[in-house]
């Protein structure tokens, strides 16, 4: 065996393979720049963290914790941390910015992957795009200037009345869709629709007695908000108008990714388009789809200059929890801080605390994100 | 098998004489309107004359008239592009969920012309099921794939035993009684096909279109689907394409074939209707010689 490979003239040994030395180099050296590049990313995330903490805990150590529950509000050059203040701001914020971006952004997105033809898409889509390249501080702007004082100041208090009217007048529009469909279409055959009409009348009506209901425990039925300059309610909806992209472009990619035999199936079984839409394609997709909500919710609950701009409070805030009041979410009351850091550093905890803010908002960012996880892990339809 | 496939013919051909339903253009008169006899208006499931499909300004499809009759199964085959799939899935409008896709020609179905503007593409599909090339199940369970049609048209009662009938009709409640919760993907492919037969089954439709449906599939699940097709047979009417012309000759009654016509000068090709007949005479002593060239295996 080894005399028959040795007897051959063009003996093939380990040399002949081998691989040029410069070229080994090269790819040594490549590999482990990219492998620096990975750690970077890594490390500077251990370091956010490590600072994060280790002047978090100055303040957890350091304060008086009668003075972070209960109290006026959130006054930190005062020494008063008042941490609902702020959590509450951002949960109201944040509610309604998801109250305006979900059921648009997943509107739009249905609208887009299972409706749309070619030649609406070609300028549907560039144009929720250039929504999302306005910078947030335009947004803040608009937030402010027009939204607080147009939508929030004339509607005020009312809102939940007039998203309920709204809603309700929505519904009468659909139903009355359907049933002229169905005189037209379905005389005496399927009742497919009527799963549809049911659901959306549900929810009509839930949000109708959530109006009302809201309207009767806040006491504000007639009585209109003043026209003020900012205002929970105002900086929510200009994060859901910031957060409307955001939710539509991932839903969309997601719906998207639906394998198209999927669709092709259940219309071969006589589902509209709605149905498919519905019973099809939304759960194959909610592993996207819930992403996207959670980016969303994520974007809202960390978005600053809209909230800074449009939330109407400055660097303090009394505590409140009507969305029609100004205050400083926990974004807001860092961006404040930080502005004038030359003031308050050395002035006892007021610059910790600040941190101490930012390690809240990454714990909460990082429960939502292992929450989702679970959550899709659990009710996904992989394909 | 065989024997029950070649009685099946024979039969057929007892009952309609072919020269009734050879509808290939070369006749000026449609057959079906020189011969209106009663028995076979009856019967008539589907007509079709001078159909042409376009996707945007390619004409895929050219002219194609020809009649399928009630329990009958009709294979179309030809070879690859010659619009056989194009033609099946205008039978349920399935062209209209195609962007540019366009129709022209009349599709009468049960004397209903199927293009009519008052006649609603959902309730067609409803009547007219179709099983696919690929087997393609939702990703819900075995029980929510077959119980989708009959809750999509709004039952809510009973989907038991539609269930169970359905999948004992493909042939499949056997293996799978025992796990109906469990996922549909985690079936084998012959498993999934009859699923998706199942499933077609379930809405108790008309017809059947069946686009391949064993091209993805092994020996034994293709004979068995094709098993299940005689069977099923009784109750319905099933149109099928396929590029096996052993599977048309087994399973089929009656068959039409196909081939694409090249403009050279544009680089683009037409599928055309050659002929139509009964699949015995198709594939012993068939009229035209391009059909004779294919089953042969001379072309294509």
């Amino acid at each position: 065996m080894t005399d028959a490979s040795v007897a051959q003239p063009m003996a093939l040994t380990a040399d002949s393979l081998q691989i040029a030395p410069t070229r080994r180099r090269r790819e040594v050296i490549v590999r482990y720049c990219l492998l620096m590049a990975a750690l970077g990313t890594v490390v500077v995330s251990a370091l956010i963290v490590w600072s994060l903490v280790s002047e978090a805990w100055t303040f957890i150590t350091g304060v008086a914790w009668a003075d972070t529950w209960g109290q006026l509000g959130w006054f930190p050059r005062r020494g008063l941390y008042d941490i609902p203040t702020i959590v509450i701001a951002s949960i109201i914020v944040t509610a309604i910015a998801m109250l305006v971006a979900g059921p648009l952004g997943l509107g739009a997105a249905v609208y887009l992957s299972e409706y749309a033809n070619r030649r609406v898409r070609a300028w549907l889509k560039p144009a929720l795009e250039i929504l999302a390249g306005i910078p947030s501080v335009v947004l803040g702007f608009f937030a402010l200037t027009w939204i607080a004082p147009n939508l929030v100041g004339r509607i005020g208090k009312n809102t939940f009345l007039v998203i309920g009217v709204v809603i309700l007048a929505g519904y009468a529009v659909i139903a009355a869709g359907v049933a002229r469909n169905r005189i037209k279409h379905y005389r005496g055959s399927g009742a497919e629709p009527s799963s549809l009409i049911v659901a959306i009348g549900a929810i009509a009506v839930l949000i109708a007695i959530f109006a009302l209901v809201g309207a009767w425990l806040l006491n504000v039925w007639i009585e209109f908000a003043p026209a003020r300059a900012g205002s929970l309610a105002a900086a929510g909806i200009g994060v859901g108008v910031l957060t409307i992209p955001l939710v539509a472009s991932i839903s969309e990619d997601a719906m998207a990714a639906v394998p198209d035999s999927l669709r092709q199936a259940s219309a071969g079984l006589g589902a509209r388009r709605m149905t498919t839409a519905t019973t099809v394609v939304l759960p194959a997709a909610i592993s996207g789809i819930v992403a996207a909500f959670i980016v969303a919710v994520s974007r809202a609950i960390g978005e600053t200059m809209v909230v800074f701009l449009a939330g109407g409070a400055a660097d303090a805030a009394r505590f409140t929890d009507s969305p029609f009041e100004g205050s400083l979410t926990m974004t807001a009351a860092m961006a404040s801080l930080a502005s004038g850091t030359d003031s308050v550093v050395g002035e006892g905890l007021t610059f910790q605390s600040l941190y101490f803010v930012g390690l809240m908002l990454f714990a909460i960012t990082l429960g939502l994100n292992v929450v989702a996880a679970r959550f899709v892990a659990r009710v996904r339809e992989a394909y | 098998m065989s024997d029950g496939t070649e009685t099946a013919i024979e039969h057929s051909a007892i009952e309609r004489p072919a020269v009734e339903r050879s509808a290939t253009g070369d006749n000026d008169a449609s057959p079906a309107e020189t011969m209106p006899s009663l028995a076979t208006e009856r019967d008539m499931v589907f007509r079709s004359r001078d159909v042409n499909v376009y996707y945007g300004s390619f004409r895929a499809v050219r002219d194609v008239s020809f009649d399928v009759y009630k329990n009958e199964i009709m294979a179309l085959i030809g070879p690859s592009g010659c619009g056989k799939t194009s033609v099946l899935r205008c039978y349920n409008r399935m062209n209209d969920l195609i962007r540019d896709a366009r129709v022209t020609g009349t599709i009468t179905y049960r004397g209903v012309d199927l293009y009519d503007e008052r006649v609603d593409a959902v309730e067609v599909r409803r009547r007219i099921g179709m099983v696919f090339q690929k087997p393609n199940p939702f990703p819900k369970s075995i029980y929510d794939n077959v119980a989708y049609g009959p809750r999509v048209a709004g039952q809510k009662k009973g989907l038991d035993d539609i269930v169970e009938s359905s999948l004992r009709k493909a042939a499949l409640w056997e293996e799978v009684s025992d796990r109906l919760n469990d996922s549909a993907l985690g079936l084998s492919g012959g498993q999934q096909q009859r699923l998706c037969i199942a499933r077609a089954i379930a809405v108790d439709p008309d017809v059947l279109l069946m686009d391949e449906p064993c091209s993805a599939l092994d020996p034994i699940a293709t004979a068995r689907i094709e098993d299940l097709m005689q069977e099923i047979k009784q109750d319905y009417t099933i149109m099928i394409v396929t590029h096996n012309m052993q599977q048309a000759a087994r399973v089929s009654d009656t068959t039409a074939f196909f081939t694409s016509d090249v403009h050279s000068e544009r680089d683009t090709r037409t599928g055309i209707l050659v002929e139509v007949d009964t699949t015995q005479k198709i594939f012993s002593n068939p009229s035209d010689e391009r059909t004779e060239n294919y089953v042969t295996g001379r072309f294509g």
